[in-house]
């Protein structure tokens, strides 16, 4: 089963090309099985025997693009496909609404047919990822088009979004904006939405790695770490001791139970109500290890039992560490951060400070209304949680 | 790559674009030497050796003289005839004659010659246009360029820089010219750099007031920038030369992340998106540091460090303003040389506190880093603000308007040209009144703290 990732924006084809080399090198060393799940799930082979990624690179200026391959074609282990990026000569300029209403439908023809030329390249697909920032203009304008594009040619794929969210300042004044239309809009779109805020890995950067002068080069590596972590092949309980063909496999879709109204527990409010989550261990002891606290009663909403919510993945071979720990948690996690993003952006929006850049480009104070709307909806669910 | 064109419009476009194209050279030519970079140029359209490039721009004068200068001086080769425009007369200090008479009379061939320099750009994406708004050429048909390249370049990108008189002024029509050229630059350009030539005078006093002190340790450095072009292609140095250069650096400034490599890079059509949040408040005061180097290197950090306060300070900005004591709508910082993201968001957090930023936009920063510094400097910072600074300009400008306008001095020579009107000096001041009042009411908002907008509301 393989998995045809789209890389867009400058944050998405850097962080895009990050991950193709980690989950080439980590295959590299894995043992034999491991590493041919892996192969087939993210690269293919070309009739001269190179590894290609599964993947198609779009931006709207070249130069990220032409840095992201020729250092895959530098790396001498894996390369991007010859005729599966596409570029134009200048950015969106930060503005969702250009990306999303001109630049989006003025490549959809020759985007679709990159995609489908790597999904017929896939014996069997699993899904497809969409990687971008939620910030500028291109990554998030196009990107969310191009999301809707494949939900309408591939309306039974899973289909993933990779969202990069902003550091709380100084780089895209419009930031709120263009994340509040890109999230409402996938929101409705995407089957599954993993985030990666840049405040936090930079956190990561500085106080456990300890690097000094941190650059995005050290951001994306830890955002291509996890990212490959929770990609890479793994034991699921229902694979039987073989590695899971199919990595975006799990139901992500949460089911009440009927008639299920558990009495909250007694240790006081939660701090995180989850709806779900989902553990990956890898590397030494994985079988031994202690997992109960994830099945405690207590992390998950009164409506679902733990086991249906808690889901765990293995594999004993190491990634990048002896031991390893992922956790991909559906919880109230981003709630504080989604909720600052929109109060932000409603703050300015208030004022209409902005928005006749977007109408410029055709997206009207109704349409932002719009989004506005569905994200107060999603705040209000995630907060109902606890 | 993207590129743009330059449109330098008058006597004071002319010789303000002329220093830009003689330091773009040198930084040009520099940069290759030092092999950081082999360019194609971007914004200059240059590439090669210098006797080879062209520059991409268009020089438009209703006299002869300037230009006629610019051909017999050292920056003859970089122009060729195709991208000149100019008649014998002038337009008289008369915005009148500038946008109706010689507007109509040469539309034609402006248009002509600026779909010729388009052609030649595989990417266009900004223009830049460069006027005084004293005289009449500048301001009368330097307008109506701006208004040619709407229609002409919808999609294109328009960045004025606008030279304001000050008050001792020769030109004593210079307040009608200019409010009649404001109003065209409210409704029709993306974003104007205001500059105003008091402001250029004091830093130019300043920095001779430096170089004369003679303390050790304050030695200028002689081949910096900003005060000099030595190592240009023009050696002599003419009356506005060492003004010129200011806003030449300006542009050097605001072009650099399309000329050079940078770890940040700040695109042409990003400045408007993020600087501008209603469409009629798209000025941006420039502010330029440092405007000199030491000979004595030594505390480069404090240095750095002081080079992101100064271009806060009130003499450091480009018009007579205090932007510290008004309102930040938003402000790009532009940073060329050996500077790390972390040292801008250091400096941002360090000066925030002090900075009063509107009740919506408290984040409303914009950072572009570019690693190539300009000739001579480590490190050099453009700030662009969107500030409510500017009022006090614009309503002393419009108060020397209506001490002319009161006793109808001058109003006929304006009038007798065809398709001027009367109604045009008034519809300009109100244009300008509206958008002092814009600015008021912002203003107003300031130091209060207000509640956040309420939110909707979810039935659960
Ligand atoms: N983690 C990470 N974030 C990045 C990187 N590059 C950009 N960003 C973030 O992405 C946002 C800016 O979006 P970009 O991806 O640069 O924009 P774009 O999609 O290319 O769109 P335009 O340039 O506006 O056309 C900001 O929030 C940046 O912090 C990167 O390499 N890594
Ligand atoms: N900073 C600067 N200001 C200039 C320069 N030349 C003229 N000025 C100012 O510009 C105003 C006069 O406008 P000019 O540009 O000379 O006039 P023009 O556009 O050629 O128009 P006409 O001469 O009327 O045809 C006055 O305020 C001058 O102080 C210059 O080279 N640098
Ligand atoms: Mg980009
Ligand atoms: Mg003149």
């Amino acid at each position: 089963m393989s998995v045809v990732n789209v890389q867009l924006g400058q944050c998405g084809n850097q962080v895009g090309h990050e991950l193709f080399d980690i989950l080439c090198s980590d295959a590299q060393e894995g043992k034999k099985e491991y590493s041919t799940v892996s192969r087939e799930r993210f690269f293919h082979r070309t009739s001269h025997g190179e590894l290609e990624a599964r993947a198609v690179l779009v931006d709207m200026e070249p130069k990220v693009i032409r840095q992201s391959l020729s250092k895959a074609a530098k790396t001498g282990r894996w390369r991007y496909g010859e005729g599966s990026h596409f570029s134009q000569k200048q950015g969106s300029g930060n503005n969702w609404a250009n990306g999303f209403c001109v630049h989006g439908p003025r490549l959809r023809d020759v985007v679709e047919e990159m995609v489908r030329r790597e999904v017929e390249r896939c014996d069997r697909l699993s899904g497809l990822m969409v990687i971008m920032s939620v910030a500028g203009g291109t990554g998030s304008g196009v990107g969310t088009y191009v999301t809707q594009c494949l939900r309408d040619t591939y309306p039974k794929s899973f289909i993933v979004n990779h969202l990069t969210w902003p550091y709380g300042t100084g780089e895209v004044i419009v930031q709120n904006y263009n994340s509040v239309l890109t999230l409402a809009h996938l929101y409705k779109l995407s089957d599954g939405i993993l985030v990666h805020e840049n405040d936090m890995v930079h956190r990561i950067c500085s106080q456990l790695l300890n690097i000094k002068h941190i650059s995005f080069c050290d951001v994306n590596s830890v955002i291509a770490q996890q990212l490959a972590s929770i990609l890479q092949p793994a034991l699921t309980a229902d694979s039987h001791g073989v590695y899971s063909r199919n990595p975006l496999g799990i139901d992500w879709q949460v089911h009440p139970c009927a008639g299920l109204e558990r009495p909250r527990s007694l240790t006081g409010p939660s701090f995180n109500t989850s709806l779900a989550n989902l553990l990956i261990l890898r590397g030494k002891d994985v079988f031994s290890a202690e997992t109960g606290g994830f099945e405690d009663p207590a992390l998950y909403t009164s409506w679902l039992l733990p086991e249906a919510a808690f889901n765990l993945w293995k594999s004993p071979m190491p990634f990048k560490y002896e031991k390893s720990a992922t956790l991909v948690s559906n919880s109230q996690a981003l709630l504080r951060p989604l909720d600052n993003m929109v109060g932000k952006a409603w703050n300015m929006f208030a004022s209409r400070a902005y928005v006749h850049q977007y109408v410029k480009f055709g997206i009207s104070e109704e349409d932002f209304l719009d989004s506005f709307t569905s994200l107060e909806q999603v705040i209000s669910s995630y907060s109902q949680l606890g | 790559m993207t590129q743009s064109v330059v449109v330098q419009v008058g006597q004071c476009g002319n010789q303000v674009g002329c220093r830009f194209w003689d330091l773009a050279l040198r930084e040009h030519a520099h940069v290759n030497k030092v092999s950081l970079f082999t360019s194609d140029g971007g914004a200059c359209g240059v590439g090669g050796r210098i006797q080879h490039l062209k520059a991409r721009a268009v020089l438009v004068d209703m006299e002869e003289g300037v230009v006629n200068k610019i051909l017999q001086g050292a920056l003859r080769e970089v122009f060729d005839s195709s991208q000149l425009l100019t008649d014998v007369s002038g337009s008289g200090n008369n915005w009148a004659v500038g946008h109706m008479m010689y507007g109509t009379a040469y539309r034609e061939q402006i248009v002509d010659k600026l779909r010729k320099a388009a052609e030649h750009c595989d990417c266009l994406q900004c223009f830049f246009l460069i006027h005084s708004m004293g005289g009449g050429t500048g301001s009368g048909l330097g307008t109506r360029v701006l208004n040619l390249l709407k229609e002409e370049f919808p999609d294109v990108c328009r960045i004025v820089t606008a030279i304001y008189p000050s008050v001792e002024d020769d030109v004593i029509t210079s307040p009608y010219n200019s409010i009649l050229a404001m109003r065209e630059l409210t409704e029709h350009a993306d974003c104007v750099l205001p500059v105003e030539n008091q402001s250029l005078v004091e830093i130019v006093n300043k920095i001779k007031h430096m170089s004369n002190d003679g303390k050790p340790g304050s030695v200028i450095k002689r081949d910096s920038t900003v005060i000099s072009g030595q190592g240009g292609l023009s050696r002599t140095e003419k009356p506005f030369d060492a003004m010129n250069n200011i806003v030449a650096n300006l542009l050097l400034n605001i072009t650099s992340s399309a000329r050079f490599e940078g770890s940040l890079n700040m695109d042409l059509n990003e400045i408007s998106m993020n600087l501008v949040p209603f469409p009629r408040l798209h000025y941006l005061v420039p502010s330029l540091t440092p405007l000199y180097t030491l000979a004595d290197v030594s505390i480069p950090s404090r240095r750095l460090d002081q080079m992101f306060s100064d271009a806060f300070s009130k003499d450091h900005q480009l018009i007579q303003a205090d932007p510290k004591h008004s309102l930040y709508l938003a402000c790009a910082l532009i940073v060329r040389g050996n500077v790390q993201v972390s040292d801008l968001r250091r400096n941002i957090e360090r000066l925030k506190p002090s900075l009063p930023f509107v009740s919506w936009n408290q984040e409303g920063w914009k950072t572009g880093l570019c690693s190539v510094p300009p000739v001579g400097h480590c490190h050099s910072l453009l700030a662009l603000a969107n500030n409510t600074c500017v009022k006090p300009t614009f309503m002393e400008l419009r108060q020397r308007f209506t001490k002319l306008y009161r006793k109808k001095a001058h109003l006929h020579h304006y009038l007798h040209v065809d398709g001027m009107e009367q109604s045009f000096f008034s519809e300009a001041v109100n244009s300008l009144s509206s958008l002092i009042e814009e600015y008021h009411h912002l203003d107003a908002t300031k130091g209060r703290l207000l509640p956040d907008a309420p939110r909707f509301g979810i039935a659960s």
